[in-house]
């Protein structure tokens, strides 16, 4: 305690100084200041940095070194010969990524979304320990991406448990993670299993925001459980879930992490996601080509802006509407 | 507390706790091993500092990853060690330090070193010193002796080709029960090898890199060992981009007959096999044209971020002298690159009958190296061949596209990426 | 309130409706899910080399049983192996060459028996390996990467929890022009996920000369946009009075930010602590950029470089697994019940 005091007390005077020149209610910037410094250093900063790698060429990290290209990165990102076959795009590999990292947001986030809702259903009853079960789902949600997919890995390896089972069921092994479609539904399964938790806690805190008398009134006009959900339920919790679908989507967009480790984009580009792209191009690849990593991502952030102010739309209207009520 | 206030304090306790800034008189060496590379060079390092007080040198074991990964970023950055162990000779070669004007005697370097100095060279002709080449390897095939006999099958000769090798080990798998008949390093260098014996001249007039119908005929090969089931899937088809991938540990395991890797994995083998199974290297199989394996090696270089030129320098002398050479050859059961030492013949105390067989054979493969494939090795930017190929070649084996697009985009990338590296 | 009981009765009934039935079902095939496959990885981990390789495996960790031979230096492995006379016998293997093992009978060791090694079977015994953990200390300075998680953990714990809610405090107490602009910038920053500015980060990082140091993953990462929303809403529930009192006692701002909302602010600083750990704990993507040096890895990082050069050494690889996965397991174990409401009152907002 005495050291923190110390610290305490090294910085008063200078607030108390800045509270004399600036006024009361302008200290607020000093309190603001160390987290817009960080912010802007390794936030804001970055940002701008990365539309000039965008317009530049050559393989060099230092910007100084990089001959001027204006828009060919993004020209050789985004031309294809035909846009129905992927083959014939200049970085087929970027088009198969946004394919691969759209197909798997759909799907995951669909599956994910229903699945949650499901269970906070469930959470929302009267059940004995809801505090355990409630954390039973919450607790993949703590481990971090590389023990997630290694835990997957483990299991699904071709000596593994799961072709153990199939083995002692009389059938054939399956190459889980060297299967294109295999691989696909494995990254889907293990990115939902990871973190459905979470989103199942928030769907349930929206589920016990619903006033109970609409329970009791439904109750008593003998409404079946599906009326119920139908009518009453989702009804007020849409507001909710569309918060919950976007925060998903905005999530599920930048999958990486998890699938890296678990098929490292494998096989071939079957499931090889937007980030890994730009992770593999400026990064991994003994040329690395950081024009065309920026490239890719200022194109993924315009995507993610465009969800993001949706969300913060949507929100807003809930918020209104809420008041409304 | 702002930022800026932090940032000295930062600095302080980071370089308290991050013992990753060099000192002066300290060297840092990033090295990476296959076997017990960096292992003996630790013990000789200590050797090197009871010689030299003063200096000290710090060995840091990193996966080969970090050396591929993560080292060129480093690099660009500025940042790095003072010596390390690469494979990329040629692509790192920008970030080498000539260390010649702190060498003992240069002549001896030259005499001993002087015939892949080349490939260590930023520019052609260039008459620096920046290394020497650790080992001299070959890539080449392993196979399971013990499969064969229980399969009752006979290991075809010395200038079998591949189609007589895939033959024999499939016979050989279906009656063992084995997984696959054969498995090949996910790596563009190792392809390179078949690629070669199939006719690839891998450069053109030029002396541009060219994909030209042998290089096609043998991804086509390649493809078709896959399609039939010959090729362990796992091994190409179990990762994405152009990430490289062992077949050893297959092999180690008993999951195929035969892989193709090099002679670096002979002090692996010999490890990790122990008594379970009887191996060997044989020579590399004949294509069309050739039956060669692919030269190349592990180098210490000498980098432009070290702070401590003469310390290097003084370290890199000692290594590199025939005591140390020889002692690090002796142990890690590698060719050696020493012109002195390979013409008397390394001596291999405690080599096993398996690693001797092995040794000789690699050796002896060096007469049957194409020139395409000494050309290939000493080429800069020829990761720019060898990534794609890893890349594109996969998205052919599990069907993303067709062989022939495959070749095709192997060589546009190829040439976006050579146009690239040199702007 | 007996329309309350009702409510929180089943269905009403004394016996379980069959909505309970199925709940309780779910509930049960959702642990199961959830859990079995940590606790697979755990068991697995316990397995010696040669047991992992096994297939099928066995879910309680066995291993080939070994035995000392009259006569013989070290221990061989048993194996069950058919006797001329029909049955089986138990037979220590001394060597093989080829396919053609020699063994002997442990009771009578001058006798070789040889025996083809298909014929072969291993005796195996339950063992818990042990030195799969206790290696990783020695071979593999794991105590460096833990140290290294630790540090990054904590540090960038105190600081997020110092500067977001000294930024929560200017945005919730306080009205000065560009107030909002300074919130949406914040905010701002959930658009701009680290993945999309991963080579500009890489090249600021390494300007400021923090590249390969701990800091450079600490520093980064402390501006959270969650943490500081968090703590906003729980700081505008405080109560403007308090502060305009100790204003009028002539109290600077910073002893009211200080002496007053932040020991108020506990229960909401104590779930963003928990959250950063979590973070912090986890975090892959910027440090695999940042630290390329062995010494510097964090435990997330050495788990991934280590899984692609050791793919034969799973029990290593499963030991140093289940070390990274502890800590946040204790956290879960002890705060779990903090986690579950400190997201509920985020996502409720």
């Amino acid at each position: 305690m005495g050291r923190l005091s110390f610290f305490f007390n090294l910085l008063e005077p200078l607030f108390r100084l800045a509270q004399r020149l600036l006024g009361t209610q302008k200290v607020a910037w000093l309190f603001v200041a160390p987290n817009l410094a960080v912010f802007g250093v390794f936030t804001f900063l970055p940002i701008i940095i990365n539309f000039f790698y965008a317009a530049t060429a050559g393989v060099e990290l230092m910007p100084a070194n990089r001959p001027y290209s204006g828009l060919d990165n993004f020209e050789t990102l985004l031309k294809c010969g035909d846009y129905t076959d992927l083959s014939t795009c200049n970085k087929d590999i970027f088009w198969r990524a946004v394919f691969n990292t759209l197909k798997f947001s759909l799907l995951q986030v669909g599956l994910m979304v229903v699945f949650a809702l499901i269970t906070a259903l469930v959470l929302n009853r009267k059940i004995i320990g809801r505090g355990f079960w409630r954390s039973v789902y919450f607790y993949p949600v703590l481990l971090s991406p590389v023990v997630v997919a290694l835990i997957w890995k483990w299991l699904l390896q071709s000596q593994g448990a799961f072709n153990a089972g199939l083995v002692a069921m009389d059938m054939q092994p399956i190459e889980w993670l060297t299967v294109s479609d295999w691989a696909f539904f494995w990254t889907i399964f293990v990115s939902i299993w990871a973190h459905m938790g979470f989103y199942t806690l928030i769907i349930l805190a929206g589920l016990q925001a619903i006033p109970k008398d609409l329970y009791e009134a439904a109750e008593m006009d003998r409404a079946s459980p599906w009326r119920t959900l139908r009518r009453i339920t989702l009804p007020l919790l849409m507001p909710n879930l569309i918060v919950v679908l976007v925060l998903a989507a905005i999530k599920a967009i930048q999958v990486f992490d998890e699938v890296f480790v678990l098929t490292g984009g494998g096989p071939g580009s079957a499931t090889t996601f937007i980030v890994q792209f730009i992770y593999q191009t400026g990064f991994a690849e003994q040329i690395q080509l950081y024009g065309l990593a920026a490239a890719a991502s200022l194109t993924l952030a315009a995507f993610l802006v465009i969800l993001t102010l949706a969300q913060l739309r949507l929100s807003r209207a809930d918020e209104m509407g809420k008041r409304e009520r | 507390m702002t930022f800026k206030r932090l940032h000295p304090i930062a600095l302080a306790a980071g370089l308290a706790l991050v013992a990753g800034v060099a000192q002066a008189g300290e060297i840092r060496v990033m090295c990476y091993q296959d076997g017990v590379e960096c292992d003996v060079t630790a013990e000789q390092a200590k050797r090197f500092e009871a010689q030299n007080p003063g200096t000290k040198v710090v060995i840091d074991v990193v996966p080969y990853k970090t050396i591929v990964e993560q080292l060129p970023v480093q690099l660009a950055a500025g940042e790095g060690p003072d010596i390390a162990r690469v494979t990329n000779l040629g692509g790192l070669s920008q970030y080498y330090m000539d260390i010649s004007a702190n060498l003992k005697d240069r002549k001896y370097w030259d005499a001993n070193f002087g015939a892949t100095a080349g490939w260590l060279a930023p520019k052609p002709n260039d008459k620096g010193i920046y290394g020497f080449m650790s080992q001299l390897t070959m890539t080449g095939p392993f196979v399971n002796k013990t499969l064969f006999e229980q399969a009752k099958v006979a290991m075809p000769g010395p200038k079998a080709t591949w189609d007589e090798w895939v033959a024999a080990t499939t016979k050989v798998a279906k009656a063992t029960q084995t997984k696959a008949a054969m498995a090949w390093d996910r790596s563009g260098h190792r392809f390179a090898g078949p690629a070669v014996s199939y006719g690839a001249a891998m450069f053109d007039a030029k002396g541009e890199p060219v994909i030209d119908a042998g290089y096609k005929a043998a991804v086509e090969k390649f493809v078709g060992w896959h399609k039939d089931g010959t090729m362990l899937r796992e091994v190409w088809a179990g990762s994405g981009g152009s990430t490289y991938a062992s077949s050893v540990d297959e092999f180690i395991n008993g999951n195929v007959v035969m892989i193709l890797a090099g002679s670096w994995q002979i002090n692996n083998l010999n490890k990790k096999v122990g008594d379970n199974f009887d191996w060997a290297a044989v020579p590399n199989p004949c294509g069309t044209n050739a039956c060669s394996g692919i030269p190349g090696g592990a180098a210490w270089v000498a980098l432009k971020t070290s702070k401590s030129p003469k310390e290097v320098a003084a370290f890199m002398d000692f290594i590199a002298s025939e005591a140390s050479y020889t002692e690090f050859t002796g142990k890690t059961f590698n060719i050696p690159a020493h012109a002195a030492l390979a013409k008397k013949g390394a001596d291999y105390a405690g080599a096993t009958p398996a690693v001797s067989n092995a040794l000789k054979v690699f050796s002896g493969g060096v007469a049957n190296l194409a020139p395409a494939a000494y050309a290939f090795q000493g080429y800069k930017y020829n990761r720019a061949i060898m990534l794609p190929t890893v890349t594109r070649v996969t998205q052919a084996i599990v069907g993303e596209m067709s062989t022939a697009d495959a070749v095709a985009k192997i060589s546009t990338d190829m040439t976006d990426a050579v146009k690239e590296a040199k702007k | 309130m007996a329309i309350v009981k009702m409510l929180t009765a089943t269905k009403g009934r004394k016996r379980l409706h069959w909505t309970d039935v199925v709940s309780y079902l779910y509930l049960v095939v959702g642990l199961f899910v959830m859990f079995a496959p940590v606790l697979w990885l755990v068991m697995s981990s316990f397995k010696t080399e040669s047991a992992i390789a096994q297939f099928p495996p066995t879910f309680m960790p066995y291993s080939q049983k070994s035995v000392p031979i009259e006569g013989r230096t070290g221990e061989f492995p048993l194996y069950n192996v058919p006797a001329a006379s029909g049955g089986t016998q138990t037979l220590a293997q001394i060597s093989r060459i080829g396919i053609v093992a020699t063994m002997v009978d442990p009771a009578k060791p001058e006798e070789k028996i040889k025996v083809n090694i298909k014929d072969r079977e291993p005796v195996t015994e339950l063992e818990f390996a042990w030195g799969n953990y206790t290696d990783l200390f020695g071979k593999f300075t794991f105590g460096k990467y833990l140290w290294n998680s630790v540090f990054i953990t904590v540090i960038a714990t105190l600081i997020t929890l110092l500067f977001n809610s000294m930024a929560a405090f200017a945005l919730s107490k306080y009205r000065f022009s560009g107030q909002k602009a300074v919130y949406l910038l914040i905010i701002g920053t959930l658009m701009i996920p680290p993945t999309i500015i991963l080579v500009p980060v890489f090249l600021v990082i390494n300007e400021v000369g923090l590249l390969n140091s701990l800091w450079g993953v600490i520093l980064p990462a402390v501006a959270t946009p969650t943490g500081v929303f968090l703590l906003r809403q729980y700081m505008l529930t405080i109560p403007d009075e308090l502060i305009e009192a100790a204003r009028m006692d002539h109290a600077s701002e910073w002893r009211i930010y200080w002496r007053i909302v932040l020991p108020l602010s506990a229960p909401a600083l104590a779930v963003l602590a928990i959250f950063s750990v979590m973070w912090r704990w986890n975090d892959f993507l910027l440090p695999l950029i940042v630290l390329s040096q062995n010494e510097v890895f964090t435990l997330q990082l050495a788990l991934n470089s280590f899984q692609g050069e050791l793919n034969t050494q799973w029990h290593y690889l499963l030991a140093m697994t289940v070390i990274t996965l502890i800590p946040v397991t204790l956290v879960f174990a002890f705060l779990q019940r903090y986690i579950t409401t400190g997201i509920a009152s985020a996502g409720v907002k």
